[in-house]
Order: C-alpha cells, then sequence, then structure tokens
C-alpha cells in the first residue's frame, strides 16, 4: 500500500526530497498530557511530517502505557485483570488521527489503546485502572469500562459487540442533528458472532449513518482462533448491506490511516458507513493473567509477528529511511513517552480511593 | 401534582398515550419515535396512528425487526443528544433488548462516573387475555424493575398514562413504560387537555377504604377496583393502591395504607414467583409489620407459560373474583 495519505492531498511539496517547514507554529491540543507545541511540516509527497510522528509518538504511548499495566498486574497493585492492546497499536492511532476531537468512537475490553489514541489522558486511565476517585469513571468503571465525553468517547463495552448499538446511535443522533460527527466503533473480529452487529450495520447503511466499523481481526476469539467460530469471507459480511469495505494491513499505521481517512471522509460527506478489517496481532494473553498459551498459538508465531510485524518498528524504520527523523529522535520520544507514563503511573497509585459513601452516587442522573 | 392542563375530556387509555407523544414530539424537536409499523401503521396496535402525518417519517421512524439493534441505536443516540422513544411491540420481546437494557443503558452512567446519561424511553406492552399465547401475553415489568438505573411505569388509567410518559420522555434515565394491551382501548377516563406531568415515584389511591390494602399495578387496578365495589356490598371497605412506578417505588405510601387497614393483598399481572408481588409485599411486611393483622396475601399470573385456549389463559389471570374471595376471607367475613 502506497502512502497516498488519504484522498484529501496536503500542500504540494516545494522541494523533491527533504521537509518543508510552514511558518506559524501549530497546536495540538487533543493530545491532552502528550501535548507539544511543532510546526506543520511536509515531506516530498505531501505528507505531514507532525502527523507521521505524532503517531510513532501515540502508539508508544499506548505500548509502554500497557507494559506498565502489565507491571501493576504482576505486582499484584491492580485488581482485576486488564486486555493488553500491545501489538494492535497502529489500528487505533491510524484512525483515531483520522478523526476530529468531537468525533466519537465506542470501545471493547481491550480498550485502553483506542481511548489514550483519542485523546484520554494516561494518568486519569491509569487512576481508573487502579479504581481511585481520580479515575476517569471515578474508579466505578475500571479497565474494560473508560469513558469521556471530552474526547467523545462513549465507553469502553465488556459486552462482545456492546459498542454496536451505541456507536450507529451516535451516528445517528449526529445525521439527525447535523452536527457533522462522525462515530468509530471498534470491534474484535469475535463480535463477528453477535447479531447485534448486523442489525445495526443494515440500519447503518439503510440511513447513510457516519459511522466507521472498525473490525480488529488479532485472529483469536479469547482462546479459539478465528477460523473456528468465523464462516465465510469476513468482508463479505458488510459488502451484504452494500457498505463501503476494505482490508487493511493494521501493523501499518500509514496503510490504516489512509483506508480510515478515504472511510471518514465519504461517511461525512453522507456515503455511508464503511468497514475496515484489520489484520493485526495481539502479543500478550487474551487478559494480564493468560501466560500459558501455547495450547492455543505457539510462540514461533508471536516471536514472528513481535520481530517481523511490530507496527512501532516498522514506522520508526520507515520514518529513518525516509529521511524524516533518526533514531535519536524516535529514542527521545521513547524516553519522553516512558517518563510521563512513569509520572502517571505515580500519580495513580498515590490517588486516593472513592470514599465508600459515594457507591450510592451516579446510580441515576 | 405539577398539572397546568385545563378542560377534561374522556379518553381510551391508547388516545391518552398518543396524546402525550404528541405534545412531547412537538415540544421537543430531540424526541423521536423507532420502532417497527409505528409510521403510517401506527403500530400493530394503532396507538401511533396519526403521529407520521404531523411529524413525518423522520421522527417516526419504522425500523428493520431488530429489536436488539434499534434499541441499542436508541441508547447511542440518547447518549448524544437526542430522546428516543423506542416502541416494542410485545413485551415478550424485553427477551430480545435486555443486553441494550441491562447491561448498556442502566450502567451508562454509573459506569462512566455520573458522565454519560441515557435519556431513552422504552415502550412495551403487556397484558395477557387476548388469546395470543405465550409468546405475546407476558408481562415482564419485573425484570427492568430488578436492575439499578432503570425507572419502570406501569401506568393503569388514561390520565395517568399521559402524565407518566411525559415524565418518562423527559427524564434524564432510561425509563421502561409498560402498557396493558387489553387497557388501550377498554379502559376510558378523564383526561386534562394539554400539558401536565406526573412524578415518577409516587403512588396514587384510586379509592379510599378502611378494612383492607388492594395494592394493584396496571391491569390489575381496574380488576382491584371492580373486586372493591363486590367487597362494598359485604361490608368491607377495601382501599385500593397503585403504585404507578415500579422503581422508584413510593414505599410510604404503601406502608401508610396498611398501617391503616392493617391487611393487605398485592395483585399484579406478572408471574407470581419471584415478581412484584413478592417485593412489595415484603416492603409491607418490613414497613407495616406491627399493624398487620395476619400475613400478606399476594395474587400474579399462575406459573405457567401463558395457554392459548380462553379456557386456560383465563385460569391464568388474577380476577375481580378471586380478589374478592381472597379479601373477604382475610376480612374474616366468608
Ligand atoms: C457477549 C459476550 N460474550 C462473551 C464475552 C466473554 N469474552 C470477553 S472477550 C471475548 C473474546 C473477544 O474476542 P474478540 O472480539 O476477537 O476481541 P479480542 O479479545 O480478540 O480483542 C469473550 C468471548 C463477553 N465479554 N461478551
Amino acid at each position: 500500500m502506497g502512502d497516498t495519505y488519504g484522498s484529501r492531498r496536503l500542500k504540494p511539496a516545494r522541494y523533491r526530497c527533504g521537509i518543508v517547514d510552514q511558518p506559524g507554529g501549530r497546536l495540538t491540543p487533543r493530545f491532552g498530557s502528550l501535548c507539544m507545541t511543532i510546526a506543520t511540516r511536509q515531506t516530498a509527497a505531501g505528507l505531514d511530517v507532525d502527523k507521521l510522528l505524532r503517531m510513532y509518538r501515540q502508539m508508544t504511548a499506548i505500548r509502554l502505557f500497557e507494559e506498565r499495566v502489565n507491571d501493576l498486574y504482576t505486582r499484584a497493585l491492580m485488581p482485576g485483570l486488564a486486555h493488553l492492546y500491545i501489538g494492535e497499536e497502529a489500528v487505533a492511532v491510524g484512525i483515531c488521527e483520522a478523526l476530529r476531537p468531537d468525533d466519537y468512537i465506542t470501545s471493547t475490553h481491550r480498550g485502553h489503546g483506542h481511548c489514550l489514541a483519542k485523546g484520554a489522558a494516561p494518568r486519569l486511565m491509569f487512576a481508573e485502572l487502579l479504581g481511585k476517585e481520580a479515575g476517569y469513571c471515578k474508579g466505578k468503571g475500571g479497565s474494560m469500562h473508560i469513558a469521556d465525553p471530552a474526547t467523545g468517547n462513549l465507553g469502553a463495552n465488556a459486552i462482545v459487540a456492546g459498542g454496536a448499538g451505541i456507536a450507529t446511535g451516535a451516528a445517528f443522533s449526529s445525521k439527525y442533528l447535523g452536527t457533522g460527527r462522525m462515530a468509530v466503533c471498534f470491534f474484535g473480529e469475535g463480535a463477528l458472532g453477535q447479531g447485534v452487529l448486523y442489525e445495526t450495520m443494515n440500519m447503518a447503511q439503510l440511513w447513510k449513518l457516519p459511522v466507521l466499523y472498525a473490525c480488529e481481526n488479532n485472529l483469536y476469539n479469547e482462546y479459539t482462533h478465528y477460523s473456528e467460530t468465523t464462516a465465510g469471507d469476513m468482508l463479505a459480511r458488510p459488502a451484504a448491506f452494500g457498505i463501503a469495505a476494505e482490508s487493511v494491513d493494521g501493523q501499518n499505521v500509514r496503510a490504516v490511516h489512509t483506508a480510515a481517512s478515504a472511510m471518514v471522509e465519504r461517511a461525512r460527506r453522507g456515503d455511508g458507513p464503511g468497514f475496515l478489517l484489520l489484520n493485526t496481532y495481539r502479543y500478550r494473553g487474551h487478559h494480564v493473567g493468560d501466560v500459558a498459551r501455547e495450547y492455543y498459538r505457539s510462540k514461533q508465531e508471536e516471536q514472528r509477528w513481535m520481530t517481523e510485524r511490530d507496527p512501532i518498528a516498522l514506522h520508526g524504520e520507515w520514518l529513518v529511511a525516509e529521511g524524516l527523523a533518526d533514531r535519536a529522535t524516535l529514542d527521545r520520544i521513547h524516553a519522553e513517552v516512558a517518563a510521563e507514563m512513569d509520572a502517571a503511573v505515580e500519580f495513580a497509585l498515590n490517588a486516593p480511593y472513592p470514599d465508600p459513601g459515594r457507591v450510592d452516587e451516579d446510580v441515576y442522573a | 401534582m405539577p398539572e397546568t392542563a385545563t378542560a377534561v375530556r374522556e379518553l381510551t387509555f391508547g388516545e391518552a398515550i398518543r396524546e402525550a407523544l404528541a405534545e412531547e414530539l412537538r415540544r421537543d424537536p430531540r424526541v423521536v419515535l423507532l420502532g417497527e409499523d409505528v409510521a403510517e401503521a401506527g403500530t400493530a396496535f394503532k396507538v401511533l396512528k396519526g403521529l407520521v402525518e404531523e411529524f413525518g417519517k423522520d421522527r417516526v421512524i419504522d425500523t428493520p425487526i431488530s429489536e436488539p439493534g434499534f434499541t441499542g441505536l436508541a441508547v447511542g443516540a440518547a447518549m448524544t443528544g437526542m430522546r428516543p422513544i423506542v416502541d416494542i411491540m410485545f413485551g415478550d420481546f424485553m427477551a430480545l433488548i435486555m443486553d441494550q437494557v441491562v447491561n448498556q443503558a442502566a450502567k451508562v452512567h454509573y459506569m462512566s462516573g455520573g458522565k454519560w446519561k441515557v435519556p431513552l424511553v422504552v415502550r412495551a406492552t403487556m397484558g395477557a387475555t387476548r388469546r395470543s399465547a405465550a409468546q405475546h401475553s407476558q408481562s415482564l415489568h419485573a425484570w427492568p424493575s430488578h436492575v439499578p438505573g432503570l425507572k419502570v411505569v406501569v401506568p393503569s388509567t388514561p390520565h395517568d398514562a399521559k402524565g407518566l410518559l411525559k415524565s418518562a420522555i423527559r427524564d434524564d434515565n432510561p425509563v421502561v413504560f409498560f402498557e396493558d394491551k387489553i387497557s388501550y382501548a377498554k379502559v376510558k377516563g378523564p383526561v386534562p387537555d394539554g400539558d401536565y406531568t406526573i412524578p415518577l415515584g409516587v403512588a396514587d389511591v384510586k379509592r379510599e377504604g378502611r378494612d383492607i390494602t388492594l395494592v394493584a399495578t396496571s391491569s390489575m387496578v381496574q380488576v382491584a377496583l371492580g373486586a372493591a365495589t363486590m367487597l362494598e356490598e359485604v361490608g368491607i371497605s377495601a382501599e385500593v393502591v397503585d403504585p404507578r412506578t415500579m422503581w422508584p417505588l413510593d414505599e410510604k405510601t404503601l406502608v401508610e395504607s396498611v398501617r391503616k387497614t392493617s391487611r393487605a393483598m398485592v395483585i399484579d399481572e406478572g408471574y407470581f414467583r419471584y415478581g412484584v408481588t413478592g417485593e412489595i409485599a415484603s416492603v409491607i411486611a418490613e414497613g407495616a409489620f406491627y399493624d398487620l393483622d395476619g400475613p400478606v396475601r399476594r395474587l400474579g399470573a399462575r406459573h405457567v407459560p401463558v395457554p392459548f385456549s380462553p379456557a386456560l389463559e383465563d385460569a391464568t389471570v388474577p380476577t375481580e373474583r378471586a380478589v374478592f374471595e381472597l379479601a373477604r376471607k382475610m376480612c374474616n367475613k366468608s
């Protein structure tokens, strides 16, 4: 897949190669604590260099966030379990980079990556994961239910395909109220087994709703390979409704972004929903406690994906090869993100638990 | 009661519901109706007849036969600035939408630490004796009542139906609103013209009495009132209390009535076991134990799937005669 970067071509380049600096720095406020001031620069092919670097940073942020979640779990500092997104970072980042801050997402049990990519602050996420009052949901939601109106996050959902109705409904209200907002429904390929997904895709296409169904095929529904649960061709399912559907290399953040941008643009135009099948892989277990995995997949398979198909390494190598960043820049990004994540963990560990007296609050609005 | 309406006419239960919906659609552009055959057909029960002509197909929306899908869609629309009302043709189909109602709508506000709201109304029907057999006759209002985060309304009169439905639509929480199918055409009563609301969580004493409290819901209110008339003829003064909402539940009014009468019977069309009658009976027992002359008694739908044959079906629902007999026994006047 070439780096056409969506159908909207950016300004023509002035030089055949290298970076063009645009006058006037631009703020990127949607990245919360990852926010930084950078100038808008473009490559010869018209690619937004800042965006390419930001995608690298965001994928790194998700990776380092998740590594710390695993660490908190193994040190018995985190209540319950968590489903790590490590390996799938390019999917959430490539798609969320195609969205406006006021666009909506619904997420899943494996939701940390989606929430971060949509702009969640790591320290409020960690606080929620540890059940603290400062967390996104005041400790009432936990890992599988991060929700945040400020970043358009309608909520991670622990019911497989639970976001299908909500995302489609958000797209419905976007159309009805004329807000122009897009809704992205993230789900794993396991959700293809749920009827409600097809019911809502049918209505989305009938009513031309601005929703993107983002199916993350990480090959396994929990502990079972998808081929044992999924008949026929996955893309034939959205195609049956006449929904624009495409299969994408989910380890290539630029390919994901290009495909998502095109889908978002046509959906916003009123041309109806889109469906992306994102081929990816989760490196870790179904959840943090799933460590003995050889009964359903081999160590060699895991190793192959990690060494040959890692989305962060691949994007980093591409940035270096294109001359858009050097190793030192990437290392600096990594170090900055690591420091930020450590501070976020520290914040969450030190944050107080909610007063037990608040247990009855928020049942009713 | 914030009643500002003036002229009072006689309307059927169904007409009162239609009037409430029309007035709310007129008042608030965020209100939309979604369901199967709701537009030109005005639903299988014709309750919505005429609404599409006034409000158009953008607001009175025919959906595919996808109850979980359109209920889920309505949850998302409610979270993002609308006030959808979904129409569940037969209350039996609650079984299909339970995930959307119980795991999504009811939990969103709490799980998000109070950040998202779901101002959604699910209108569903209930009630047997229409010879519709086991999958089109159930009264499943106990189900959502069991779940924190939901409000559940069971109106019994046209007046209550209009005022309660308006409150449900204006409420910022998911509300399940159960309409008795038999009452649509059969129950008539005075309904004020124009706008008025009845708060959710306030019971209504439908008839005052001294000797026994008959707590009755939805279709069973008419049955209790009929029984009360029969009881009067044998010298028993029955009070009929209609909780009107299953949740919030007006425990105070129920307990006060029983403290006064010292006897209580609970009558409900839902299944007898693990249901509404058991819950209300224990509320009364806990709140009025020392004022009771005897145990709280209950009448509910027989614990069988609703049968088709009239000879069998009529044996499954509490009748005026059954209420009368039991009340007479409780008052030692058999
Ligand atoms: C309706 C429902 N059924 C079962 C589960 C238990 N469960 C949690 S995650 C999961 C597998 C989901 O697989 P997939 O959708 O592919 O997502 P992945 O975990 O691979 O990201 C299952 C079966 C659930 N949460 N919800």
